[in-house]
């Protein structure tokens, strides 16, 4: 549903890889989780535990939730609050979040 | 044992206009001040990244005059002395000035003998039949795409609503080479006239009335379809997310286009959640539709210690939220003895006149881009509370057995109590109730908020017993 125009000079400098669900992608230091997965045309973010429906970010600025997923193993994290690092493993999050 | 407490003359929550004005104005008046924020850097959603963006030539040129200026509020924050804490999410204020945040995983206790709530706005929620769907958010949203990543929309994403934003984002999105499929404008036909009536209105702010007609004319300058008095506006899916659009335009004749997303914006509304779980005050504005929380002229709550500042206390724009940041900074002040109640008058006084220009421009925005009826009270099959999945029908079912306001319907229906907690639905939870009993909404009032404000691991509070024992109540 995003893109954004190449810019080499700082694709070479700022370039961050996560995984979503596995998958290596590259990002852009100061992305965060929900603009790399938006960007990466991943298409949502969780199912949903009442629904199942289907659900991806809506506001971007932490208020509707929509956007909870698995970030280093850890659940329900706001995805449109958690800025990449290098490494970060991101999942996508099933159903009602599992219990630690 | 109790948890250690910091201490602060003034705790900020929210770092945008409102909070970076007061925080660096408190700190010059020698109050110890700590400004704790959500984001990695300072600016709030307006001036979101904006030192990131000051360094990005063409990012910066979108942005224009606004980005400048929040660049430059942002620096002297920054040298201001005031304490900052990012990435910090605060989960409890107490009246007592306490305030309980986690940072990367650990909570700490703050104590303010004054706490100032900056935390901003949010965008009016905007019930439409799909608006669940993936694809679908908010233009806030993906404006805050663009400020952070540099991101524009693929080929086939709609704008829908009304209101600046709309227009600005689109003006954005194509200063930088980007494109939006097309625009359903909802403002209804009629405003412009009825803003004819307010011609002391139109001098004050005309500025800002030129900025917004600039903006509307680069999208038709670049070709852009603009759908004028469109209503009824409904996001179809297809494979899991949205697919076709489909609304009703000016002439009443129903009309449908192919979308890879739908982007809504209808007006932003205060964020009241902090203070509501607080018990400060809150009445109805008529004008904005919300609730919003009753002040003193120097943004004093009806809680002593909790003063409120910038849009959450009301909106009125970036620009008001400075001078309004300020104005509380010398009401706190004014309250721990630093300045006497007159000396704070006479600071605020100047302040007041520029505020007064901002109180205009905003009557304007009202009269040109009033809230929509159908918003506030969706039809029966749109669901209002997205975390639960309740529908507006359901809802008026739960009426029909009882439920005379939120607080049952959450009982009833489960609205408003999912990870959201009520944030996003609490206009159209309202509105739906109060439509279906034919009360006003002030006669409803707002739902009752509960801490935690977030949702909070229970690794999270050990940290608070490894910092000096459990005492939480």
């Amino acid at each position: 549903m995003f893109h954004r125009p190449p810019d080499p000079a700082r694709e070479a400098t700022q370039a961050v890889t996560v995984t979503l669900d596995g998958r290596p992608v590259r990002a852009r230091a100061g992305d965060t989780v929900a603009a790399v997965v938006l960007l990466a045309g991943l298409g949502h973010t969780r199912t949903d535990a009442a629904t199942g429906e289907r659900r991806a970010p809506y506001c971007m600025m932490g208020t509707c939730h929509e956007c909870l997923m698995v970030i280093d193993g850890e659940p329900s994290r706001q995805a449109c609050l958690v800025t990449v690092r290098e490494g970060m493993a991101i999942e996508r999050q099933p159903g009602a979040p599992r219990l630690r | 044992m109790t948890p250690r407490e910091e201490r602060f003359d003034l705790v900020v929550v929210g770092a945008g206009p409102a909070g970076l004005s007061a925080a660096t104005e408190a700190a010059r008046l020698g109050l110890s001040t700590v400004v704790l924020d959500e984001q990695p850097s300072p600016g709030g959603q307006v001036w979101r990244a904006v030192e990131r963006a000051a360094a990005d030539a063409p990012l910066a040129a979108a942005l224009g005059a606004e980005g400048r200026a929040g660049a430059a509020r942002v620096a002297a924050f920054r040298g201001s002395g005031a304490a900052y804490r990012p990435e910090t999410q605060v989960w409890q204020v107490e009246r007592d000035g306490r305030v309980m945040a986690s940072c990367a995983g650990i909570a700490s206790v703050l104590r303010g003998e004054r706490v100032l709530l900056a935390v901003g706005a949010l965008e009016r929620p905007v019930p439409i039949p799909g608006w669940t769907l993936p694809g679908v958010m908010t233009v806030g949203a993906a404006q805050i795409l663009l400020k952070t990543s540099g991101a524009l929309p693929d080929p086939g994403v709609w704008v829908a609503g009304q209101g600046p934003l709309v227009w600005l984002y689109c003006a954005q999105v194509l200063a930088l080479g980007g494109r939006v499929a097309g625009v359903l404008d909802t403002a209804p036909p009629g405003a412009w006239r009825a803003a004819a009536r307010h011609p002391a209105a139109v001098a004050t702010a005309w500025r800002s009335v030129a900025e917004g007609l600039a903006w509307r004319r680069a999208v038709a300058r670049a070709g852009i379809p603009v759908h004028r008095g469109v209503e009824a506006v409904e996001a179809l899916g297809e494979g899991g997310r949205i697919a076709r659009l489909r609304w009703r335009g000016a002439d009443g004749a129903r009309r449908e286009a192919p979308a890879r997303g739908l982007l809504l914006h209808e007006g932003v509304v205060p964020n009241v959640h902090a203070a509501l779980s607080l018990g400060c005050a809150h009445a109805w504005d008529d004008a904005q539709a919300c609730f919003r929380p009753v002040l003193d002229p120097f943004g004093r709550s009806s809680e002593p210690r909790i003063l409120i500042a910038g849009d959450a206390g009301g909106i009125l724009g970036a620009r008001a939220a400075g001078l309004r940041g300020h104005i509380a900074a010398l009401g706190a002040a004014a309250d721990l003895g630093r300045l006497t109640p007159a000396g704070a008058a006479a600071r605020a006084a100047p302040l007041r006149r520029l505020l007064r220009r901002e109180v205009a421009l905003r009557r304007l925005l009202d009269t040109l881009f009033p809230p929509r009826p159908a918003l506030a009270a969706p039809a029966d099959e749109v669901v209002v509370c997205r975390c639960e999945g309740v529908t507006a029908g359901a809802l008026r079912e739960a009426v029909q057995l009882g439920a005379l306001g939120p607080s049952q319907a959450k009982a009833f229906t489960r609205a408003g109590m999912g990870p959201c907690q009520g944030r996003t639905c609490l206009l159209p939870l309202v509105g739906t109730i109060a439509a279906a009993r034919g009360v006003p909404p002030a006669e409803i009032g707002p739902p009752r908020v509960r801490p935690p404000l977030r949702p909070v691991t229970v690794g999270e509070l050990a940290t608070l017993a490894e910092a000096g024992g459990p005492r939480l109540a």
